[in-house]
């Protein structure tokens, strides 16, 4: 640290100290000092500048930081006195009122504000989207059908090998785990039964749906956020076209329409990964498909196929909604993206249970 | 003022592929001097700013800065003479997460030692010259263009630079606005003595702040006007910039 014995001496008692600084006040040599030199000073302080060769801001902010804890800066040159005048001069409050930590009451406030901001938002957008597609109904041609197919084709077609592979994956998976203990007692054929039945009521369209949140809804969220960002949804606006009718209303009937196409597709490659395992295992090909004719019903395919037309407005309409909610600059699109998917799947699962109790009830 | 050279320009060529958009132009700009980069639209002014900033490899020719050739220099000599200048970009280029605060300490953070309490003042001192001291707390997207814009030049100025880069500062600002820009520049080459490399075509701008200007042309692919801007306005034997300085239509 000769460094920064050079450049500032301190002397005298506490309270009366006296700072004395020497050659070149720069980043380097006030990073060394910085700590003492505020340390040292206080009010009544002196400082002696008139040795400082050279001042750059560095030097600067520390001078003027010693003038602000009362001590006497002198013997600086005329660039350096003429700054401290400009900045003894301009205010210094605002910045530490916006770090100010928020207490728990305060946060409880604002979490609470905040969803209940978000679902009058939600309950908002689906009274629009219910606007809209009984104005569709009644006028087909306002519809952006063109856009629907662009959509259905991105979103759907194109997310056909994801869906297979996640779908034979897991149906395999289901499979290798279950029949080992079946085995045990002699009903390993049931795992046809287990794999068909937990594919086409419950993971077939919920697999689907969570790659749809994934994939597609963040897709929605980041492509209309972007559009918010680059104030085209304003453009639309002025230009007398509804952003819910123009964007949204495409995508939500695109995803209504490919997520129970996609989530059949999504059945038949679990079901197909399940049977694999046991064509492995040796059954007869004919054995396995007379158990999976007895096991499953109309019911059971219809199940999850119902399912996965809500899931399909789910997850469209949240992508859509959370980019339409997207504020301003860069990093709002990221918010919106992550924001969309995390509620997409919370709503897919919430709305999942709901189907599993009211099916129970029903004796769906 | 003292003709000391800061930044060399010699023999540079500018092309993107086999398009050549700058052909064999050299110029000097000297220590303490505002000088302005203007020309038409499309004539080559952000291409040769980005060359001067070593964004873009020259095809030809050399950029020197404080006489080091910023177009051959590598690791840390090169990030030495990025050091010793800073940009301003036509959009603020304002990292959209940080506050401005933030913004302006980042390179004090990445290049110095200095305590977070020191970069946090020296941010401070940065943005009030620039007339933002009030709004070090805001992000980006909560200030204006104009603020965004003055912010930009606050950052620039973080590492205390003897050079400053502003590409086209005053492009949508208001007059008053952009008058106060214009007087921000004079006070910083005051104040600090930074030198200024501007890329601008507002003609008002120019008057007020310009010491000499070169202006580029885009069928020459070369220098075709340099000088004091009033000396071009009224003195020239060009056309091209006859019209320039008095918005007469070609």
């Amino acid at each position: 640290m000769t460094e920064d014995a050079r450049v500032l001496e301190v002397s005298g008692e506490a309270g009366r100290s006296r700072l004395t600084f020497s050659g070149r006040l720069d980043a380097e040599s006030v990073a060394g000092v910085w700590e003492e030199a505020l340390r040292a000073a206080g009010e009544g302080a002196e400082v002696d500048a008139a040795g400082v060769e050279y001042c750059d801001a560095s030097g600067v902010a520390l001078l003027h930081e010693l003038q602000r804890k009362g001590a006497k800066v002198s013997g600086q040159n005329g660039e350096t006195a003429k700054l401290l005048k400009v900045f003894a001069e301009a205010k210094r409050e605002a910045q530490s009122e916006t770090e100010k930590p928020m207490s728990t009451l305060e946060w409880l406030g604002r979490t609470g504000a905040e969803l209940a901001s978000d679902l009058r938002d939600q309950l908002t957008f689906l009274g629009q989207m219910a606007v809209t597609y009984l104005a569709i109904l009644r006028h087909p041609k306002a519809m952006r059908w063109t856009d629907m197919w662009i959509v259905f084709e991105k979103a759907g077609v194109q997310a056909l090998v994801v869906v297979s592979l996640i779908s034979f994956l897991t149906g395999l998976i289901m499979a290798f785990q279950a029949a080992p203990p079946l085995e045990q007692f002699g009903v390993d054929l049931f795992v046809v039964n287990l794999v068909a039945l937990a594919m086409l009521r419950e993971l077939g369209p919920l697999m689907t749906a969570i790659v749809l949140a994934g994939r597609s809804g963040s897709a929605f969220a980041a492509e209309i956020g972007t559009m918010k960002v680059n104030e085209e949804i304003n453009a639309l606006t002025t230009m007398g076209l509804d952003p819910v009718k123009f964007l949204a209303a495409p995508r939500v009937m695109a995803g209504i329409l490919l997520t129970p196409v996609l989530t059949i597709y999504s059945d038949l490659m679990g079901v197909g990964g399940g049977l694999f395992v046991m064509l492995m295992k040796g059954f007869p090909i004919i054995t396995l498909w007379r158990q999976l004719v007895s096991a499953v019903g109309v019911n059971d395919v219809m199940a999850g196929i119902i399912k996965a037309f809500l899931f399909g407005a789910l997850v469209a309409g949240i992508g859509c909604l959370r980019g339409l909610q997207t504020k301003s600059g860069s990093t709002a699109v990221g918010v919106s993206t992550t924001r969309s998917v995390v509620s997409g799947i919370f709503l897919i699962v919430l709305v999942d249970a709901v189907f599993a109790v009211v099916y129970y009830a029903i004796g769906f | 003022m003292a003709d000391e050279p800061v930044i060399t320009v010699k023999n540079l060529t500018a092309s993107y592929g086999d398009a050549v958009i700058l052909k064999d132009i050299s110029f000097t700009v000297n220590r303490g001097e505002i000088f302005v980069i203007l020309g038409g639209s499309g004539c080559g002014k952000s291409t040769l700013l980005k060359h001067l900033i070593g964004l873009y490899p020259p095809a030809e020719g050399d950029v020197l800065i404080d006489g080091e050739d910023l177009t051959t220099s590598i690791g840390e000599d090169r990030q030495r003479i990025l050091r010793r200048f800073g940009v301003s970009y036509q959009s603020g280029a304002l990292f959209g997460s940080m506050t401005l605060s933030q913004n302006v300490e980042l390179p004090l953070e990445e290049w110095t030692s200095l305590p977070a309490d020191a970069r946090e003042a020296i941010a401070w001192m940065k943005l009030s010259l620039v007339g933002l001291e009030e709004y070090g707390g805001h992000l980006p997207s909560e200030v204006s263009g104009g603020m965004q814009k003055r912010a930009a030049i606050a950052r620039a100025m973080a590492l205390d630079p003897a050079v400053l880069f502003l590409d086209e500062p005053s492009a949508g600002l208001d007059p008053i606005t952009s008058a106060e820009l214009d007087a921000l520049i004079l006070r910083l080459r005051e104040t600090l003595g930074v030198t200024f490399v501007i890329v601008t075509h507002e003609l008002a701008s120019i008057y007020a702040v310009a010491d000499r200007v070169i202006m580029l042309d885009k069928r020459t692919k070369g220098i075709i006007a340099e000088g004091p801007p009033q000396e071009l306005r009224d003195h020239s034997e060009d056309e091209f910039v006859r019209k320039f300085f008095h918005r007469e239509a070609e």
